[in-house]
């Protein structure tokens, strides 16, 4: 299934953002060819990123034919829509109402307890909390290792057999997640404690949706200096 | 346009919650019938509430056949697409893609600056720190001024001739702005900053999928203050 040209889409951001992940995995899954713009996220930050997000000033911002579209969640969803195919095979968002409601919540869960932990943890240095920080985190995808059968309805991927939003919400923090495991001496997915996860995330990483979108752990700490490193 | 039966629907909260509120615009707006179940917010909380939302115990739950769907932008969305009539002409979201993005981003925006602001500006005693929290409010309204025409495009509301997902997002709110003003004799929708919104504000509330949902002023106000004195006050056994 060839993909439509370029029709002007461009993606600003990093490479190292979970957001910005999950908007190239969904137009990656959608075939769509977009240019990424790496913008400077640090102050001063770039004119474009300022002008296309006056409201937040953040990444991921899309550009499609000169429009902006800000959010990550929104974005995608946007994508789903807009570059949808009749028989919805190409579908990111599950077909049944009720799955996509089951699909985003349990989204707005991680944006609301993952996103936090993983910027909580990156800087922390006191042991103590470290193991604290890491409890919750591994308590948080407890929840999500619960959700997964019902989600993907024995399937390998929370979206059943292909790769869906909830797959793209949670997958494009593998990176950091591994990286914060590295960095901290920490083990946060740990495939005893959560098997049917730790099994979905190998799967994840190897689709060819995902393939070289989520950095390796070892580069986050130059990524991170160089994403927050002033001019 | 008469409706589907009730089909046990039940909705988990009170009207004191623009989360709620949400969510019951968005039923009458599909002319769904529903049951409003009040339940106990402060511990211990109610068992159906506890049971139906685990994860986060928070009002409004959805229960449709049994099943719980939780968040109200997530409740609303379901609404949407459950109860959808291929006319499109109950639809909630907007039918263009970008347009749903427009309205789905300023709903993220409302949920992630006002409710901190109403809470805040709730309890706040100080002077100061009032004034602080209400230039804040109208700051965030002020951006919502200025997007309303693109997302009206010219017409009485934000979602164009009816009223849909951002009105409902924000229309919510209103309740709430209304009882602060009062309450902290402060003015939050000022018809001389905000025209677009003054003039979208009675609009709204003066629809038929609204009446009755939002509480008024004083009504609110004293709701709130029972409220208020209970959350204060230790649980009853």
């Amino acid at each position: 299934m060839a993909g439509t040209a370029t029709e002007d889409v461009k993606v600003l951001g990093l490479a190292l953002s979970p957001f910005v992940i999950r908007v190239r995995i969904a137009l990656r899954l959608k075939r769509v060819e977009y240019e990424f713009v790496e913008v400077r996220f640090a102050e001063p930050k770039s004119e474009i990123l300022v002008k296309s997000n006056p409201v937040y000033k953040k990444i991921p911002v899309l550009l499609h034919r000169g429009k902006p579209i800000c959010e990550s969640t929104v974005i995608v969803q946007y994508i789903d829509e807009e570059w949808t195919d009749g028989s919805g095979s190409s579908s990111i968002l599950p077909a049944d109402p009720f799955d996509r409601a089951i699909a985003r919540f349990w989204a707005v869960y991680i944006d609301d307890k993952l996103l936090a932990l993983i910027w909580a943890l990156r800087p922390e240095k006191e042991a103590a909390k470290v193991t604290e920080l890491t409890r919750q985190f591994r308590q948080v995808l407890g929840l999500l290792e619960e959700a997964f059968p019902e989600c993907g309805k024995g399937k390998g991927f929370f979206g059943g057999d292909a790769v869906g939003y909830l797959d793209i919400a949670l997958g494009s923090c593998l990176g950091w997640i591994r990286a914060l495991e590295k960095d901290k001496s920490v083990k946060i997915l740990d495939a005893e404690e959560l098997p049917r996860l730790a099994e979905w995330a190998e799967r994840f990483m190897a689709e060819e949706s995902v393939k070289g979108l989520v950095p390796e752990a070892d580069e986050y700490p130059k990524l991170y200096a160089a994403a927050v490193a002033s001019q | 346009m008469a409706r589907a039966a009730a089909e046990d629907v039940k909705v988990l909260g009170h009207l004191l919650s623009p989360f709620v509120i949400r969510v019951l615009i968005a039923f009458r707006l599909k002319r769904v019938e529903y049951e409003l179940v009040d339940v106990r917010l402060a511990e211990p909380k109610s068992e159906i509430l506890v049971k139906s939302n685990p994860v986060y115990k928070m009002i409004p739950v959805l229960l449709h056949r049994g099943k719980p769907i939780c968040e109200s932008a997530v409740i609303v969305q379901y609404i949407d697409e459950e109860w959808s009539d291929d006319g499109g002409s109950s639809s909630i979201l907007p039918a263009d893609p970008f347009d749903r993005a427009i309205a789905r981003f300023w709903a993220v925006y409302i949920d992630d600056k006002l409710p901190y602001l109403i809470r805040a500006l709730r309890w706040e005693k100080e002077a100061a720190k009032v004034t602080e929290l209400v230039g804040q409010f109208r700051q965030v309204l002020g951006r919502l001024e200025q997007a309303f025409t693109e997302c009206g495009k010219g017409k009485g509301f934000f979602g164009g001739d009816a009223v849909g997902y951002l009105d409902i997002a924000l229309g919510s709110c209103l309740g709430w702005i209304m009882t602060l003003e009062k309450g902290k004799s402060v003015k939050l929708l000022d018809a001389e900053e905000l025209p677009l919104l003054a003039g979208w504000a009675e609009r709204f509330l003066a629809e038929e999928s609204v009446k009755g949902l939002v509480p008024d002023a004083d009504e609110h106000l004293k709701i709130y203050e029972v409220a208020t004195a209970r959350t204060s006050a230790t649980p009853a056994a």
